[in-house]
């Protein structure tokens, strides 16, 4: 959880060369593929390319890579069991495919997330998709915010023991012990954010003025690239499906 | 500023002049007015610092000043100007420096936030970035561009959000206690990128702080907020020092209580060891500080002494007489139930308001003792007394976040005392206070001290250590 | 001077708010930050959901009740924030931080962020916002709930029955959503204002 929302600038990679906007439509051309396919070898093909990838968002060492997927990874295992125990009529093949298929759907996220600097993203967003720029800008301050609020979990639950409050094994006392530690951050990342406003304003956030970016934001044609090989990726995919004879589509889902 | 530098963010240039008269403020949720009779006038380029205790309306008339009162929830009387405008349409000229620098910060990247409130002013990119570079250096920014933010310490945080303000050219720059969540060194970073910055008077200055000795040096004079107006300071005026006149029980002689053998602590994922092997004994009815430059595992060793984790190396041994009837028999408090660690170890965070579990200060008070195994009525009992010593009776029924700075601060530390444990672990208790606060921390301590309490402080305060330290440990 | 220096004083009283339909930037920001924060709940709740959802596939639709998790940004912020969007926009956020973390469900759920977020904006539309207690609360529960069955019945479940799976289907998450987002999520909205957190909103004014 804590490098997953590490929103610090992205180092200089291959991908993180790739304009955001690129890397959110390739994201939604895969996302349309996997989600209308059923069965093991599409996924099997995108998620090949997709950790080929993996170099090229700079995640080359074991850790990094299991920092950022075992949530996925804690997910697409309990799909797949899940499938395989319950589903009456499913078997290995289908409960390793659906378990793929939720990889592939969450790697994207985690290679954009890997490389790009949500700066960037909100720059991207806002040139090129003409996102409200005070709305980009204020969800990209509150994103933040996030890293933050990961240190003080800990510092809360440390603070409870020192009050006499813990949870032990009791699972119904941790939930409210996990509930009360929440709120609190809750409360305090709303009072963060109210005060981020207040010194977004002092800087002239609300003056009126049409916001100029000192950044910019330029498409390349490496970008057109990327998309490109995204729907031949996925093409591939399919293509290898149907030869195979596992071809097996649904309307979505 | 620069040299031949053109041009502002927008309105008109040069320092701007202030003036108030019969400034009154009063928000819409409370009864009482938060500020009244307010007359002053700073002189463009001069530079100013308001004082005041904790409470006194300082953040109120800031607000006011900057033209971020809210109009929705506050009544305003009187007249204020900044700049021969209403401080609302004079925004463009205004410099804000807060202060927790971790909710001033935007951007991702050093350059990229100080370019943050040009873009805002619609300046072309190529307008933008000499800017950038030229307030940098004025702030004495010893970073590039590219630094990422999150990598900051404090201080430099702080110089970063000054270099914003700076690059938007104001005519007025605000500081509202920008060093109170600092250390030292921090503070006075700060401190030195304000007065480099600030020293070719292109822009008026108003710096606002309970602890005014440390921007003497700074500023032209001073003015201090009282109820029912401002007084001006004399040239020359000096605050009264914090311990003039302080009178405290002395410590007593008591055994050993709570111990660290070579006790470090090395953080999961790192090679450093963020504390290394650390020996201290805590005597009952004695006050131990520990002192040190960031960086030397100060709070990782309170954590230790406190029970909140255990050493990777080495131990932390409580005696028998702080044990008793533990569960099992455990010496080492990390392996005490919650139940048992408070009645015996009480533990004061930097930030009071981590610790507030309840709803209300007199839940708050008693939950520790509940905890602890007390019976609901002496409990209740417990919280009464401790918010009438306190002087909080009247916010007994109050949500503690809602408590001013220096209230919560004494209730934190109450809370810990709840449970009358026989050793106190304090992590910068006098963090970021006023003399007022300050004195009634230091007296609740030394209080506690001729009781019989074995006392830790970490503390980068050296009024502290000078008045109530009975032995000193410096780490690093 | 451009404009008065004085202000009258009856320009602003307490009880009388007045409703601007424009954003302040604090509006901005605080409904960006409970789109985070249900972001990585979302999140959280993505890895529980198979686990929670087993004990209950002995009636598949019953799963539904776990729904209600989904729809608390919407509410929640439509509650708070009171502005037209809120809900929509922290609802499309959350989705979107969840899909930044790394979602199971991959680029459909920001789609489902902004429908679910739109189904608790039509409660708050009816209500015309101008009240925020709990008619609001439920009413805009039920929307949201209505607004994401209707989307997973036609996406997913088309081919099942209308009376044995889409109208239980249905219930169960409208019922949640009411349950959760409505009734949690005003109790979590006077839970912060009583903290003293929303200060800068009228949420937060008026039972000070």
């Amino acid at each position: 959880m804590t490098a997953s929302l590490a929103l610090g600038p992205a180092p200089d990679t291959a991908l993180s060369r790739i304009n955001p906007v690129a890397q959110l439509t390739a994201m939604a051309v895969v996302t349309l593929v996997l989600l209308t396919s059923l069965d093991v070898v599409t996924p099997a093909v995108v998620v090949l390319f997709e950790l080929a990838l993996f170099p090229a968002a700079g995640l080359t060492s074991p850790r990094a890579v299991w920092v950022r997927t075992w949530p996925m990874l804690f997910g697409a295992v309990s799909v797949g069991l899940v499938n395989v125990w319950l589903a009456e009529d499913a078997s290995l093949v289908t409960g390793t495919g659906l378990a793929l298929r939720v990889v592939g759907l969450a790697l994207p996220g985690v290679l954009l997330v890997a490389s790009t600097d949500p700066v960037r993203l909100a720059d991207a967003l806002t040139v090129h998709w003409r996102l409200s720029p005070r709305f980009a800008f204020g969800a990209l301050a509150a994103l933040r915010l996030a890293p933050l609020l990961v240190a003080e979990f800990e510092a809360l639950r440390l603070a409870r023991r020192t009050r006499g409050v813990e949870a032990g094994r009791n699972p119904v006392a941790r939930v409210r012990l996990l509930a009360g530690i929440g709120f609190a951050l809750l409360v305090g990342a709303v009072r963060r954010g109210s005060r981020l406003a207040t010194a977004m304003d002092a800087r002239g956030f609300d003056s009126g003025v049409p916001r100029s970016n000192a950044r910019g934001s330029v498409l390349h044609r490496r970008d057109v690239w990327f998309v490109v090989a995204a729907v031949a990726v996925c093409a591939l995919a399919v293509t290898a499906s149907v030869q195979t004879g596992y071809w097996s589509p649904v309307f979505v889902g | 500023m620069p040299p031949g530098s053109s041009g502002r963010a927008s309105g008109a240039p040069g320092p701007a002049r202030v003036v108030a008269r019969g400034l009154g403020v009063r928000h819409a949720s409370r009864r009482a007015w938060a500020l009244t009779g307010v007359d002053l006038v700073v002189e463009p380029g001069e530079r100013v610092l308001l004082t005041g205790a904790s409470g006194a309306g300082k953040s109120t008339l800031l607000a006011a000043l900057a033209g971020i009162l809210d109009d929705e929830g506050t009544e305003v009387a009187g007249e204020l100007t900044v700049g021969g405008a209403h401080p609302r349409a004079a925004r463009d000229r205004l410099g804000l420096l807060a202060q927790d620098p971790d909710s001033q910060l935007v951007m991702t990247r050093a350059g990229d936030d100080v370019a943050f409130g040009l873009e805002n002013a619609g300046l072309p990119p190529a307008e933008i970035w000499p800017r950038v570079d030229a307030a940098l250096a004025a702030v004495g920014f010893r970073y590039g561009r590219d630094r990422a933010t999150q990598a900051l310490s404090g201080g430099e945080k702080q110089r970063l959000v000054l270099a914003g303000a700076l690059a938007r050219r104001p005519g007025l720059l605000l500081l509202d206690e920008p060093t109170a969540q600092l250390d030292p060194d921090g503070a006075a970073l700060v401190r030195d990128a304000v007065a480099r910055a600030t020293a070719d008077r292109s822009a008026t200055v108003l710096v606002v702080d309970h602890d005014a000795a440390p921007w003497l040096p700074l500023v032209d004079r001073v003015v201090q907020l009282v109820p029912g107006g401002l007084v001006a300071h004399d040239p020359g005026w000096r605050p009264v020092p914090r311990t003039a006149g302080l009178r405290l029980p002395p410590a007593v002689d008591g055994p050993v209580l709570l111990a660290a053998e070579a006790a470090g602590y090395t953080y999961r994922g790192t090679a450093q060891p963020a504390l290394a092997p650390t020996d201290l004994q805590l005597h009952a009815g004695r006050v131990t500080a520990v002192t040190g430059p960031n960086g030397t595992g100060k709070s990782t060793l309170a954590l230790l002494l406190a029970g909140l984790r255990a050493p990777t190396t080495g131990r932390v041994a409580a005696a028998a007489e702080l044990a008793g009837d533990v569960r099992k028999g455990f010496r080492e408090p990390h392996r005490w139930r919650a139940g048992e660690l408070v009645s015996r170890i009480g533990t004061v965070f930097q930030h009071p308001e981590q610790q507030f579990l309840t709803g209300r200060l007199r839940d708050e008070l008693a939950l520790g003792p509940l905890r602890s195994g007390e019976h609901a009525e002496a409990a209740r009992r417990t919280a009464e007394d401790l918010l009438e010593r306190l002087g909080l009776t009247a916010f007994a029924d109050a949500n503690p976040y809602t408590l001013s700075g220096g209230q919560q601060r004494r209730l934190s530390v109450a809370t810990a005392l709840a449970t009358a444990p026989r050793v106190l672990v304090l992590d910068e208790p006098t963090f970021g206070q006023d003399a007022g606060t300050w004195r009634e921390v230091v007296a609740l301590l030394a209080e506690q001290r001729a009781r019989g309490c074995a006392i830790a402080a970490v503390t980068h305060d050296a009024d502290l250590v000078a008045a109530l330290a009975d032995a000193r440990v410096a780490l690093g | 001077m451009a404009e008065p220096a004085v202000r009258p004083s009856s320009a602003a009283t307490a009880g009388a708010q007045p409703r601007t339909a424009r954003w302040r930037t604090v509006d901005i920001v605080v409904t960006a930050v409970l789109g985070v924060a249900f972001g990585v709940v979302f999140w959280a709740w993505n890895l529980v959901f198979g686990v929670l959802a087993e004990p209950l596939d002995f009636f598949p639709p019953l799963s539904a009740v776990l729904n209600g998790v989904y729809l608390m940004p919407g509410v929640v912020a439509g509650l708070l924030v009171r502005k037209p969007g809120a809900a929509t926009f922290a609802s499309t956020l959350a989705a979107a931080v969840s899909l930044l973390m790394g979602s199971p469900y991959g680029g459909i759920i920001v789609v489902y962020g902004l429908v679910q977020g739109l189904g608790a904006e039509l409660g708050f539309l009816l209500t015309r916002y101008r009240s925020f207690g709990w008619g609001t609360a439920l009413l805009a529960g039920v929307t949201a709930g209505l607004s994401t069955a209707i989307l997973d019945n036609s996406l997913y479940y088309s081919e099942l029955g209308f009376l044995t799976y889409q109208v239980p289907y249905t219930v169960f998450t409208v019922l949640s959503s009411v349950l959760l987002a409505g009734v949690v999520g005003l109790l979590l909205v006077r839970a912060l204002a009583r903290t003293g957190a929303l200060g800068a909103f009228a949420a937060g004014r008026e039972r000070v």
